[in-house]
């Protein structure tokens, strides 16, 4: 209880300590329902006065908004929510009428409340769209099948087309056997690379417009402080736009945009929607640890930190003579590359050979060779070896 | 300006390598510090690196004229002690390359703010007057509560607004930002007789107790230390107007920039990283600052003056003390230090991320100079809502306007709940709420001001008295 990373439900008789997920834990103090329960009046910030909700007036107020700080009744609460994420969607034009569009979904409560909201409000406001699930399988024994499970049955509740994508059918590798070569330490670097090409493939074969993925306003901030301890200029450009990739590839839409992780974890208990909840049994990126942490700070400081942070990412303006990437095909599998070789085709190499290192880290000057098929000469072996 | 806060821990730092390693440079001296990986070097290549860097910083950017007044603003700190010394050092030489310019010390005492006592106060100043003595450059002593004296030294000051007009609309609105400063500790908004005093003599304690009071109003240390900031920077500037400087010098390291990179960002200032962190800052017009210690690390400062005894003073300041997560800012500092002890280049990379940033879409309207700039901080408004198809201002006026109790929100429920929409799609949602205009003082603000503002508990007050004020005596912004 000293954290304060619970949820106290409003239960008349009891005070129902829930308990939380790994996702929540990470989640900071002031995640605070009101609670009628004097018992709980020292953890929450008010409890013994019941307040009234500050968009109807009528109702109580069931919980204090992470993002405004107002204090809401659960229907006022979903209807802001939803409202806001129309507006996200009317106001970046994210859709346009008959578009077939692909939600990608990993059965965790980002996806699960983009595709409940996407699914309402097409309905609401006649959005006159297809909506599609589309799942990728990494290969995760303990992880991914069930959460696949639940993509399932999200699918039977939504009553939505679902496509699901395996690396195995795809790369021939699972992400199993992947960890089983290359250790936990860079096993992200493949999961993410594969992922990205894996859902735009699963795309292309149900012959989706778009795609939209459950990234929210936490994990765009996160990524502007990423990109900018790591000096990624290009990446730092791009993060924050809402829609990516127009030319070539599938474009891709983050609806969520602006929603606060909390309120999504709060919209989805309330709406008792059916989401999974568990970390990936592989360990998680560190150095995204570090970032995720001093967010999670900074919004104990000021809960509007993740906003402003965005809103900082919006008006950077980066110089115009510096060299940004260019963008081109893999020769190899078409998919967009900035250089010879997609770094998914350099990873797989990599696997294929023997050498997973030859995707981590830069060996630009070894593509020709993937090319063309020679084998690498003893020096080049010894460098991967030791890295 | 403060740079002693960031922690070097000095035991940490290697300071006899392996025995008798050789300088890099020079590779006869016996090394004595590692400033990066691999490089060690000697005690006199070492100072020379330093002194170089300095002129070359200051070479490179060609800004600073010969015969220039330059006014070097100084803390008390590692990093501004180290500054004044390399401006000595560059005077004194016989060297061809000499620097021209003719420099002034401008120190500004916080105590009352930081919560010290009178007495305190005293001491700390003696001591940094002595040092100041010691440098043989003109000096000038300030006081934050000269921020809100409309006495003296403003009216010199509005003097030399009035002679810097010519350079351009828009810094003629700063005594009144000064004033507006001042007014902000009192409800009513009538100032107080003007006071003849010394900057150096006892101070008025009435001007003392205002200032306190607008700090001790503020609700979060952020914002406090936002304020001071804002504060200490007019006080600079209104000093380096009033002196006839045209340059004013500050002496943030490599170290402080990467952490006011983050924790800009972090409040909303995006958009101003290069004004609030870039070699030179024109945002005032007339007078520029300029930062010519932004390529040294603390350690390499720290080193310099242990090694040639460069002295610096310890002033407590607001967040001396305090908790890792007491502000944005410290929470930051914590942050890149801890970082940068885990992964070295942290606080190069973030330095060099910053370095590719171009300020928000000023080049194309510096032509316009009715550009609308933020009151407290001066930067080109950043706040206009609409331009951007989605933005997080504008998400962030949704969300308010949703979360409370308004005509229009009843309205669209009501109808929404009933019918579907129109046309499929384009559906023209109840345009996004016509967002309440920002109160008062508010929209004269950049983001991340308002934020600051937000934390004032008495800015409702305040709006009212800065309102009346600005609109029944001068116009804020532009056209005098």
């Amino acid at each position: 209880m000293s954290h304060g990373v619970c949820i106290i439900s409003i239960q008349a008789d009891a005070v129902n300590v829930l308990q939380t997920d790994n996702k929540m834990q990470r989640l900071t103090p002031q995640f605070s329902l009101y609670s009628a329960k004097s018992q709980a009046a020292g953890m929450l910030q008010v409890a013994a006065m019941p307040v009234s909700c500050s968009s109807c007036g009528t109702q109580r107020a069931a919980l204090r908004r992470p993002k405004t700080g107002h204090s809401l009744c659960k229907s006022c609460f979903f209807w802001a929510f939803e409202e806001e994420i129309h507006h996200t969607i009317v106001s970046a034009q994210l859709f346009q009428p008959g578009e077939r569009v692909g939600i990608g979904a990993s059965g965790g409560k980002d996806s699960t409340v983009l595709a409940h909201v996407l699914k309402l409000l097409n309905g609401r406001y006649s959005y006159g769209l297809e909506l599609l699930l589309v799942s990728v399988d990494e290969g995760i024994s303990g992880y991914r099948d069930d959460s696949l499970e639940t993509v399932k049955r999200n699918q039977q509740q939504y009553e939505l087309p679902l496509k699901i994508v395996s690396y195995q059918e795809l790369y021939g590798w699972t992400m199993d056997q992947i960890v089983k070569q290359v250790g936990l330490k860079n096993n992200c670097t493949f999961c993410g690379v594969f992922r990205r090409q894996a859902l735009d493939r699963g795309a292309m074969m149900l012959g989706v417009n778009k795609i939209c993925t459950g990234h929210n306003a936490d994990d765009i901030a996160e990524t502007v402080l990423m990109n900018f301890l790591r000096g990624d200029i290009a990446r730092l450009r791009r993060c924050t736009a809402i829609t990516t990739g127009s030319e070539g590839a599938i474009p891709r839409c983050k609806p969520l945009k602006y929603a606060y992780e909390k309120e999504i974890v709060l919209y989805a208990y309330f709406k008792k929607l059916d989401y999974f909840s568990t970390e990936c049994i592989y360990s998680p990126n560190a150095y995204r640890g570090h970032a995720r942490t001093f967010l999670k700070d900074l919004e104990a400081l000021r809960p509007s930190a993740i906003m402003d942070i965005i809103h900082s990412g919006e008006n950077l303006l980066v110089r115009e003579d510096v060299k940004m990437p260019t963008q081109g095909t893999c020769s190899r599998c078409g998919y967009i590359s900035s250089q010879a070789l997609c770094k998914a085709c350099v990873l797989l190499e990599g696997l294929n050979r023997g050498l997973p290192k030859l995707g981590i880290g830069k060996h630009h000057k070894l593509h020709h060779k993937l090319l063309s098929e020679e084998p690498l000469n003893e020096r080049d072996m010894r460098k991967l070896k030791d890295f | 300006m403060c740079q002693s806060r960031v922690c070097v821990s000095l035991p940490v730092l290697i300071f006899v390598l392996r025995l008798g390693q050789k300088c890099m440079k020079c590779k006869e001296g016996t090394a004595i510090l590692i400033i990066r990986v691999g490089d060690a070097f000697c005690r006199s290549c070492f100072k020379d690196y330093f002194v170089h860097k300095f002129r070359a910083m200051l070479g490179k950017n060609r800004v600073v004229y010969p015969g220039e007044k330059v006014l070097l603003a100084y803390s008390g700190g590692a990093s501004s002690s180290a500054m004044i010394q390399q401006v000595q050092e560059g005077l004194s030489r016989d060297a061809p390359k000499k620097l021209r310019f003719v420099p002034g010390i401008v120190f500004v005492d916080e105590g009352a703010v930081c919560g010290q006592s009178l007495e305190e106060r005293e001491v700390t100043l003696s001591k940094v007057q002595s040092v100041l003595q010691g440098t043989g450059f003109p000096f000038h002593i300030v006081r934050l509560e000269e921020v809100g004296s409309p006495g003296r030294v403003s009216r010199n000051y509005k003097q030399a607004v009035g002679r810097s007009m010519r350079h351009g609309p828009g810094e003629e609105s700063q005594p009144q930002v000064l004033e507006k400063l001042a007014e902000l500790s009192t409800a009513d908004a009538d100032a107080p007789s003007g006071t003849d005093t010394a900057p150096n003599s006892s101070f008025p304690a009435e001007l003392t107790e205002r200032l306190v009071q607008l700090f001790s109003s503020t609700k979060t240390l952020t914002a406090k230390q936002e304020l001071l900031h804002t504060l200490r920077t007019h006080l600079i500037l209104h000093t380096a107007r009033g002196c006839g400087y045209s340059k004013v010098m500050s002496g943030e390291s490599l170290t402080r920039l990467a952490v006011s990179l983050l924790s800009n960002i972090s409040l909303g200032r995006g958009a101003f990283l290069p004004l609030d962190t870039g070699f030179s800052d024109g945002r005032y017009g007339d007078v520029l600052f300029i930062r010519p210690m932004r390529e040294y690390s603390l350690k390499e400062i720290a080193f310099y003056n242990r090694l040639f005894s460069v002295s610096s003073i310890f002033i407590p300041t607001l967040d001396t003390k305090a908790p890792e997560n007491s502000s944005i800012q410290r929470l930051t500092e914590t942050f890149v230090t801890k970082l940068q002890a885990d992964f070295p280049s942290t606080v190069s990379t973030v330095y060099r991320t910053s370095e590719k940033l171009n300020t928000c879409s000023a080049e194309d309207r510096q032509e316009d100079h009715l550009q609308e700039r933020c009151l407290l901080c001066q930067c080109p408004l950043d706040t206009h809502a609409g331009e951007l198809p989605a933005s997080a201002f504008q998400a962030t006026q949704v969300s308010e306007n949703l979360s409370q109790q308004t005509k229009e929100n009843c309205a669209s429920r009501a109808e929404t709940a009933g019918k579907t929409c129109c046309k499929q799609g384009q559906c023209s949602f109840p345009p996004p709420p016509p967002c309440r205009r920002a109160p008062g003082i508010m929209r004269l603000l950049c983001y991340s001001c308002r934020l600051t503002m937000k934390d004032l508990v008495i800015s409702f007050s305040v709006e009212k008295a800065a309102e009346s004020f600005t609109f029944t005596k001068s116009p804020f912004c532009g056209r005098g």
